[in-house]
């Protein structure tokens, strides 16, 4: 029953979409179907992730070929977490969705690609082979494609057309790199190329594989100065495939920086200085973009930007606690940024615009949705005690160690810039007077929605805000996955040891 | 023959990387196929060429008698052409779609989302 188990979130989403597709055109049974499977994937995550906290590192191969050969399918803490915050992000999308998203886009298939893309997420984050990841990789832009073109709006079109172009770019210079790896080593296990990278001589072509890897990566990541495409791309679809976009794509981009650069290139200095520089302008390019712009979605798009900035540079930084503290603002951000754009859909669904300069009166209108939304504003800016304030506090003590003074100071800047943004958002949406907007003729006001919708929108924020709140005030709980997971990253011989056994690590040495 | 391949792929990648940075949509598409083209050809490249020795153990020996072509290579192309179709066709209708929408085909000219809404 257990021996599969790192397969099963996989195999639900699988199931899910090809379920959803025999129901192409009853819309209501695919918001059930969808809602309810999305509630047993995460009971199954929970389930994946309490069994790899209690007894380690899992593997499946697929295909029962002994590694390093065939494809092999790995769950470490890590991993596991990923899964799990997939899944709780993947229901609340999904019941957004079911309330947000005209029935129009519905119809196309909307649901079946939404699981596909949920499929992908989970393979990319269980995979143990570099090629494998490339074909989930694909199979996320794939859907991702659907999902940001369905419609077919002028802005929409245009914003895919960037989008696409970008991330066919990025997958092709993942296919060299992978090329160039496998020229290199012929191995594409990632167990078995940590210690096969390691034992070569010629350093320079690592390094430069390695810069190929962080090109493609950072393109899908969206660090400085790949991340044009996306405040160009993410605000043009419906805010439901924004919010999973924003939580969740770009996320597999920081993971699979980590991944790539805890176990396969590592102890680098050229490398990691690289990538502290790059954080560090991704942390100020980002905060200042968001700090110019006037349409909500793209201030939180450039949020996006800023953010990935922090996880960046704990990796750049390479301490254990730098690295507990990435693992922890990946967590709390996944969480948050999936609730932001979820707002984000919900004030265009209130007023109709998305123009910070009309949009006010929020308070007078909704105050109870007011304080629901300030959570995950509030988390964001890391007010203490809420999420965002640990893991700050975890990479600046990192910097401080580390003597890297620059890095302390782009963290606090970039944080300072995300109060000033938020405290404009918060002024000016929510404080403000009210502007009479004209009324738009057949838009769906959230006023005039049906109560079973209208509850549909605002439960996964309430959801996702409890999720922030606990992320905040159980911190103690994230700060152990976190460093459980640091602890692994760092010593990357543990998760070697578990996909070759012991004997193969010996046998190399000799 | 494996400087000839080395020489095609890096005109393959020069020709790609140029068609992607013109402006035209359609010249979009087709820089994009070539780069992927020229990818595919590096996995094999970099696979090793070996002429003549497929990957068959002879039945009277446990082992490979002698160097023989590596199958991976050929397997992740093939996994790589397959998945750059899907992708093609879909950039292909895609481009059909925008430049029904947008009424050009020059990117200079997308540009709707840059206004504020």
């Amino acid at each position: 029953m257990t021996q599969q188990l790192v397969l099963y979130p996989l195999l639900l989403q699988m199931f899910l979409s090809i379920l959803l597709m025999f129901c192409w055109r009853k819309i209501s049974w695919q918001r059930v179907i969808s809602i309810v499977g999305s509630i047993i994937s995460v009971g199954v995550s929970i389930w994946l992730f309490s069994y790899i906290w209690e007894n380690g590192t899992q593997i499946v191969l697929a295909g029962n070929w002994k590694p390093p050969f065939g494809i092999i399918f790995v769950a470490d803490t890590l991993s596991a977490t990923l899964v799990l915050l997939t899944a709780i992000s993947g229901l609340a999308v999904a019941s957004f969705s079911s309330a947000s998203v005209v029935a129009a886009r519905l119809k196309f298939g909307y649901f079946p690609i939404f699981h596909f893309l949920l499929l992908g997420l989970n393979g990319a984050f269980l995979t143990g082979d570099i090629f494998n990841l490339y074909v989930w990789f694909e199979i996320i832009i794939i859907s991702s494609f659907v999902l940001i073109t369905l419609g077919g709006e002028k802005a929409q079109l245009e914003g895919s057309v960037k989008y696409f172009t970008l991330n066919i770019l990025a997958s092709m210079i993942f296919l060299t790199a992978i090329a160039v790896l496998y020229g290199l080593t012929g191995s594409l296990n990632m167990a078995d190329l940590a210690l096969k990278v390691a034992a070569i001589e010629n350093r320079g072509l690592v390094e430069i594989t390695a810069i190929l890897f962080l090109v493609a990566f950072g393109i899908k990541a969206a660090v400085f100065p790949l991340y044009f495409w996306l405040p160009d791309s993410y605000h043009t679809p419906p805010s439901a495939v924004a919010a999973i976009f924003g939580g969740l794509l770009t996320k597999v981009g920081v993971y699979a920086l980590i991944r790539v650069f805890t176990l396969i290139f590592v102890g680098d200095m050229f490398l990691e200085n690289i990538i502290l520089i790059i954080a560090v302008l991704t942390l100020f390019s980002g905060g200042l973009g968001a700090l110019v712009q006037n349409n909500l979605r793209k201030v939180f798009s450039y949020l996006i930007i800023c953010h990935i900035g922090y996880m960046i540079a704990g990796l750049g930084l390479f301490t254990e606690v730098a690295i507990a503290g990435t693992i922890f603002y990946l967590i709390h951000d996944i969480i948050v940024k999936t609730n932001l754009f979820m707002v984000g859909g919900l004030i265009f669904r209130i007023r109709g615009t998305n123009s910070i300069r009309n949009l006010g009166g929020l308070y007078a209108d909704h105050p109870m949705l007011s304080l629901l939304i300030a959570i995950p504003l509030f988390s964001l800016v890391g007010v203490p005690p809420l999420s965002g304030f640990w893991p700050k506090i975890s990479l600046i003590i990192a910097a401080f160690e580390s003597e890297q003074w620059w890095v302390v100071g782009a963290i606090i800047f970039a944080s300072l810039i995300t109060l000033i943004v938020i405290a404009k958002v918060w002024a000016s949406v929510i404080w403000k007077e009210k502007k009479e907007l004209p009324v738009r003729l057949n838009f769906r006001y959230f006023d005039k929605l049906k109560t079973i919708r209208k509850a549909q929108m605002i439960a996964p924020m309430i959801f996702l805000s409890l999720v922030s709140l606990y992320i905040g005030f159980g911190a103690e709980h994230i700060q152990q996955v976190s460093s459980r997971v640091a602890g692994e990253l760092m010593d990357n011989t543990q998760y070697i040891e578990a996909v070759l056994g012991k004997e193969q690590i010996i046998d190399h040495e000799e | 023959m494996e400087i000839l391949l080395a020489i095609m792929i890096g005109v393959l990648y020069a020709a790609g990387i140029y068609m992607i940075l013109r402006r035209s949509l359609v010249k979009l598409i087709l820089g994009i196929i070539i780069l992927g083209n020229g990818a595919n050809l590096l996995i094999f490249l970099l696979g090793r060429v070996v002429k003549g020795s497929p990957p068959i153990i002879p039945a009277d020996s446990d082992v490979f008698q002698s160097v023989y072509a590596d199958p991976v290579p050929q397997a992740l192309i093939l996994t790589a052409i397959v998945i750059s179709f899907g992708l093609q066709s879909f950039a292909i209708i895609l481009v059909k779609r925008a430049y029904k929408v947008v009424k050009t085909d020059d990117l200079d000219e997308m540009n709707a989302i840059d206004k504020d809404s």
